[in-house]
């Protein structure tokens, strides 16, 4: 007992988050073993990948020269259809998802409406836009108004879950105070949900919009009209400076829209 | 005093939310937004047949029927892309928090080694990454590499750069910069200080991130075989050019099922984590 105990010399961080060391070192053994079974599982092919390095230099040179000009009408119209996909889908998609947004509230709702709004959202977001979008453009051909039909489908599911949320976490101070004073239910709802809920719909939606023009880049790869087919188009055609041209477009959009929309939130709250 | 003050102030009759003057901006406001979603409506439209669209509900009633037993005959064939398809989001997301982790570094106001050169360049890396959705990275790179997995897993990667790397510069921006500030009191060195004042800090919400990521990555490289990448989008996209509507039901069915189970699984582990 009375030798001095051995500390060690140099202090060591302790594990901040697995404390247990079976288990740290349980954890290790495993991601390796998955990482060896995952990378066998891989088949690469050099001659392949040596000549897309190439194709690769290719791109990247139409990248740094984008050609806006010798496809400009198509990449016009896919501009327009994306962008009024984007703005009718938005609008579309609020209109519809105010309503269900307050049924899918539980605390203003009664419990079957609560259910079946509810159940309206997790099929939404359930599946990803793409494959809606495939299944739409089987029902409505080609061209945006499938493509608007998705998004706003899309939209149902992120702004009502996101608005019945908001709705449930109101300080309910204020509504008891409205339905003491004999208000109605639709009364109940203009004075004291709307005005708590607003700022945040209103920022939802700016962001909804934001999401929604990122989407009608993609879905036109399905058929569902937009940029996106413009930009398969030009891959498909093996045109890497236009291709360059109309990713250069989409991603100035999205920073334009994603700036003024936060400085708009921003401002809301 | 003036003797306008002491006039009674008159009040309108019935209370409102606002005065006159902001309710009728909010009209016109309402009244442009109308209109612009009306000349959006026509423009979207011009080339829309709408005979085909009022034919829509017997298309999805003929769909429907078709694909209404799923054929499970099909599921032992979907393992190996199922397996594929987790090995994507898995690999991707690896190589995305790798190639992410040096960027956030480079992009947090606290830790960067140049406002003016480094920071701007590594928040653009991130803009560029986010702003492009990881199937078009997925079509650009089965271009230039040839369809097959590697497409599939480089995609994920670049798009899960962007978003990782965003909220982890927040998150080392939001720090605490008092254990910072103790550590480079005791002369350690910029690395020292890194490793031992901001790491363990941002741990748990890198952690986190990841496993939302990872969530995300599933839920995409589930449909990136739509334009070649490989996995269980492959099937689908076969599937459906074959029509073989009973055979997309039970894609839908399975790829339905991994999503509800990844984002449970990562549900769990950010529970654990925060």
């Amino acid at each position: 007992m009375s030798a001095p105990t051995a500390y060690p010399s140099r202090w060591r961080r302790p594990p901040t988050l697995i404390r247990d060391p079976r288990w740290r070192w349980a954890l290790r053994v495993g991601a390796l073993g998955y990482l060896v079974l995952a990378l066998g599982a891989l088949e690469l092919d050099a001659a392949r990948i040596a000549e897309g390095l190439e194709r690769g230099a290719h791109f990247l040179r139409g990248f740094l020269q984008p050609d806006f000009t010798s496809r400009w009408r198509d990449i016009q119209q896919g501009l327009i259809e994306s962008l009024t996909m984007t703005l009718t889908a938005t609008v579309a998609g609020i209109l519809l998802s105010v309503p269900i947004g307050i049924g899918a509230a539980r605390n203003l709702v009664a419990r079957p409406i609560y259910l079946a709004c509810r159940a309206i959202v997790a099929l939404s977001r359930a599946l990803q836009e793409i494959i809606i979008a495939i299944f739409l453009v089987a029902m409505f051909g080609f061209g945006p108004f499938a493509g608007f039909m998705t998004l706003t489908f899309a939209s149902i599911g992120f702004l009502a879950k996101l608005l019945a949320d908001a709705i449930e976490e109101i300080d309910a101070s204020q509504s008891e105070a409205i339905r003491a004073t004999g208000a109605s239910w639709w009364q109940l709802i203009h004075y004291a949900v709307q005005p708590q809920v607003m700022p945040r719909l209103i920022g939802l939606s700016l962001y909804r919009l934001d999401i929604n023009f990122r989407e009608s880049a993609v879905i036109g790869i399905v058929g569902a009209g937009g940029i996106g087919a413009t930009l398969n188009t030009a891959i498909e055609r093996y045109e890497y400076d236009s291709a360059g041209a109309i990713l250069l477009i989409i991603i100035a959009i999205v920073l334009l829209v994603e700036y003024s929309s936060s400085h708009v939130r921003k401002y809301l709250q | 005093m003036t003797a306008r003050s002491t006039a009674p102030p008159r009040y309108p009759q019935v209370w409102t939310f606002r005065p006159p003057r902001t309710r009728l901006a909010l009209w016109v406001g309402w009244l442009l937004l109308a209109v612009l979603f009306l000349i959006c409506w026509r423009l979207m439209n011009t080339n829309t047949l709408w005979w085909f669209v009022a034919d829509a509900p017997s298309q999805a009633i003929d769909i429907g029927q078709r694909m209404l037993p799923p054929r499970l005959a099909y599921l032992p064939e979907l393992l190996v892309p199922l397996w594929d398809t987790l090995n994507m989001a898995t690999l991707g997301t690896l190589g995305g928090v790798l190639l992410a982790v040096p960027v956030a570094f480079l992009a947090a106001r606290n830790t960067t080694p140049s406002m003016r050169l480094v920071r701007p360049a590594a928040l653009l890396v991130i803009v560029a990454s986010r702003s492009i959705n990881s199937l078009i990275w997925a079509l650009l790179l089965v271009a230039i590499i040839g369809p097959g997995l590697l497409a599939g897993i480089l995609a994920i990667a670049l798009r899960s750069v962007g978003f990782v790397g965003k909220l982890l510069y927040e998150a080392i921006e939001e720090s605490d910069p008092r254990p910072v500030e103790a550590i480079a009191a005791t002369g350690a060195a910029r690395a020292q200080v890194v490793h031992y004042g901001i790491v363990p800090q941002v741990l748990p919400a890198f952690w986190g991130i990841s496993a939302f990521r990872w969530d995300i990555n599933i839920r995409e490289s589930t449909i990136l075989g739509l334009v070649g990448a490989g996995g269980i989008g492959m099937k689908l996209q076969a599937s459906i050019d074959t029509l073989a509507w009973s055979q997309v039901a039970t894609l839908l069915l399975v790829i339905l099922a991994t999503v509800v189970v990844s984002e449970w699984l990562a549900a769990r582990i950010r529970r654990a984590l925060i």
